[in-house]
């Protein structure tokens, strides 16, 4: 039985609890030190399976200007988002863009479309 | 007659927008926005990363998605005209705006009202001080903002950044995605001024280290940036000898507090708020000058926009009404005073007019970190407000909304304070 205890701030609410999570083979067998259920799902999710929202840039080019900012549909696996920026940072597009226009489908198969963040004519 | 307006805006950022947009809804009919960028939007356009427009949109949007929106919105009405690529020289006390642009050079503009949304900017390395000579690489963290994210340049290889405050955060963040090194994020005070979401998504995730009450002492480097000599502070922000470290770095990005741009406000001398650093307005966002009205970052910092463009709708609207002559003069004022660690509020005083009241938003900042107190407002020994705080923090501004009995009850100088 391998037991590894992680420590971790809350990001629910400006409290920022500080609270820790008991890990056993891989699943969650203790919440301590946050002090409402929110917390605890924050926390249980943070341990599990964390993901963050990219936004990065890619080239354009015929736009007012070199950069178009880009977003990624939903969240991504935490640790796919170096990856992820890596990999968009050998995209260029071609202007005109709107917002919302996928700029690179299925990024990486992650199941996740990067998108547009405003239109660049 | 081309260049007479009801309402001239001078800033096109997110306040701007929504002034112009409220003083057409209220009645306008000649509207103007003013903006030295090649685009409208702000700030915004730079701050590429999301978390905009909850309260506005109930989304959470980019930067430029939040702007976007507004933008499209002023661009709809063909009544909000809108000067680009132009910058304000000089405004009178009458409401001539001269003005200049590439197309058109020289303009003289008459407004009825005019509305100053021109924002912030950022602290820079003069305003701290820091020991060393002139090498390249250092530069403020929205200025690095620019470039990575409009302009495509990287403004170095191995960054330390000084100042926790969330621009400073986000930048760590978005330099290590693209391709730097962040060797460390510095800060003065023994907390960090940035959202604890912010310090664990941009740097925890990345393992960037934070070091609280540290600074700089001296930046190394001939023709550029070798590396800094950093040092641990006590409790009064000195620092303590023999503390001193370096990190090898090639940049230094300053993220080390915003100042409201108010040279034009000075010129016509509008009464400065020495705290806010903003001038010192009303509930309609009136100025001391009758019809100079002030909205967002240029009256007082905020930390969300969709605040600066409530604020904006609210100097929009007044604006409005005072071209049109219906804005009500005010039978007494009220002055309201932030003291007993609340540091600042925001308006600093309240126009008492006949017309049936409103209620009126309070926005304030606390002077130091604090847990479970209270906010207490009142006049005259009178209680007007309670709430009770969980946390407050310098960083989160607080929010109150006086219900309008309780605004026309006022005669007195209202207080705002924090009692344990």
């Amino acid at each position: 039985m391998e037991q590894v205890k992680r420590r971790l701030s809350c990001i629910v609410c400006p409290m920022s609890c500080q609270g820790e999570v008991t890990l056993e083979n891989g699943s969650v067998t203790g919440i301590t030190g946050f002090t409402c259920p929110r917390g605890e799902k924050y926390a249980r999710e943070e341990v599990v399976a964390p993901k963050r929202t990219l936004t990065t840039t890619v080239r354009i080019s015929g736009a007012q200007l070199p950069l178009l900012p880009v977003i990624s549909k939903t969240a991504l696996p935490k640790d796919k988002v170096v990856d992820c920026a890596r990999f968009l940072s050998n995209i260029r597009v071609q202007a005109p863009v709107k917002e919302g226009d996928v700029v690179c489908a299925d990024i990486l198969g992650l199941g996740v479309d990067i998108v547009a963040a405003r239109d660049l004519l | 007659m081309m260049n007479d307006y009801d309402v001239v805006i001078i800033g096109g950022g997110p306040a701007g927008m929504a002034a112009a947009l409220s003083a057409r809804k209220t009645g306008a009919e000649k509207v103007l926005i003013i903006e030295r960028d090649r685009e409208l939007g702000g700030i915004l356009q730079q701050c590429i990363h999301n978390g905009f427009g909850l309260h506005r949109f109930k989304e959470e949007l980019t930067g430029p998605g939040y702007a976007g929106r507004y933008i499209k919105m002023v661009q709809a009405d063909p009544s909000i005209d809108v000067l680009l690529d132009t910058m304000v020289l000089d405004v009178e006390q009458d409401k001539i705006i001269y003005a200049v642009n590439p197309k058109q050079g020289m303009l003289t503009i008459q407004a009825k009202a005019v509305i100053f949304t021109m924002g912030c900017r950022e602290r820079t390395r003069g305003a701290i001080r820091i020991a060393g000579g002139r090498a390249a690489g250092v530069f403020t963290a929205g200025a690095a903002q620019r470039m990575v994210n409009m302009e495509g340049f990287l403004p170095g290889k191995k960054i330390v950044i000084l100042g926790s405050g969330d621009i400073g955060l986000i930048m760590a963040r978005r330099l290590t995605l693209e391709g730097a090194k962040v060797q460390a994020v510095l800060e003065l005070m023994p907390y960090s001024n940035g959202l604890t979401r912010n310090v664990v998504q941009c740097l925890e995730d990345f393992d960037i280290p934070l070091h609280l009450s540290h600074t700089i002492v001296k930046v190394h480097g001939k023709e550029r940036v070798t590396g800094v000599t950093c040092a641990k502070v006590d409790e009064n922000r000195a620092v303590i000898p023999g503390s001193e470290f370096d990190i090898e770095c090639d940049c230094l990005l300053l993220s080390v507090g915003l100042i409201p741009e108010n040279e034009l406000s000075r010129t016509i001398d509008l009464a400065m708020d020495s705290l806010t650093s903003g001038p010192i307005v009303d509930q309609f966002r009136q100025t001391s000058l009758p019809g100079f009205f002030a909205a967002g970052n240029v009256v007082h910092v905020h930390d969300l926009v969709d605040f600066v463009s409530q604020e904006g709708e609210i100097a929009g609207n007044a604006a409005a009404k005072y071209a049109l002559g219906q804005l009500p003069k005010a039978q007494r004022v009220v002055d309201i005073e932030a003291t007993g660690g609340v540091r600042t509020v925001v308006p600093q005083h309240l126009s008492i007019t006949p017309e049936s009241p409103e209620s009126v938003r309070l926005f304030m900042r606390v002077g130091k970190p604090e847990q479970r107190i209270t906010l207490v407002i009142e006049s005259a020994g009178k209680m007007l407000y309670t709430r009770k705080l969980a946390v407050a923090k310098p960083g989160e501004m607080i929010v109150v909304e006086l219900p309008a009995d309780k605004v026309c009850e006022c005669t007195n100088k209202i207080t705002v304070s924090l009692v344990k």
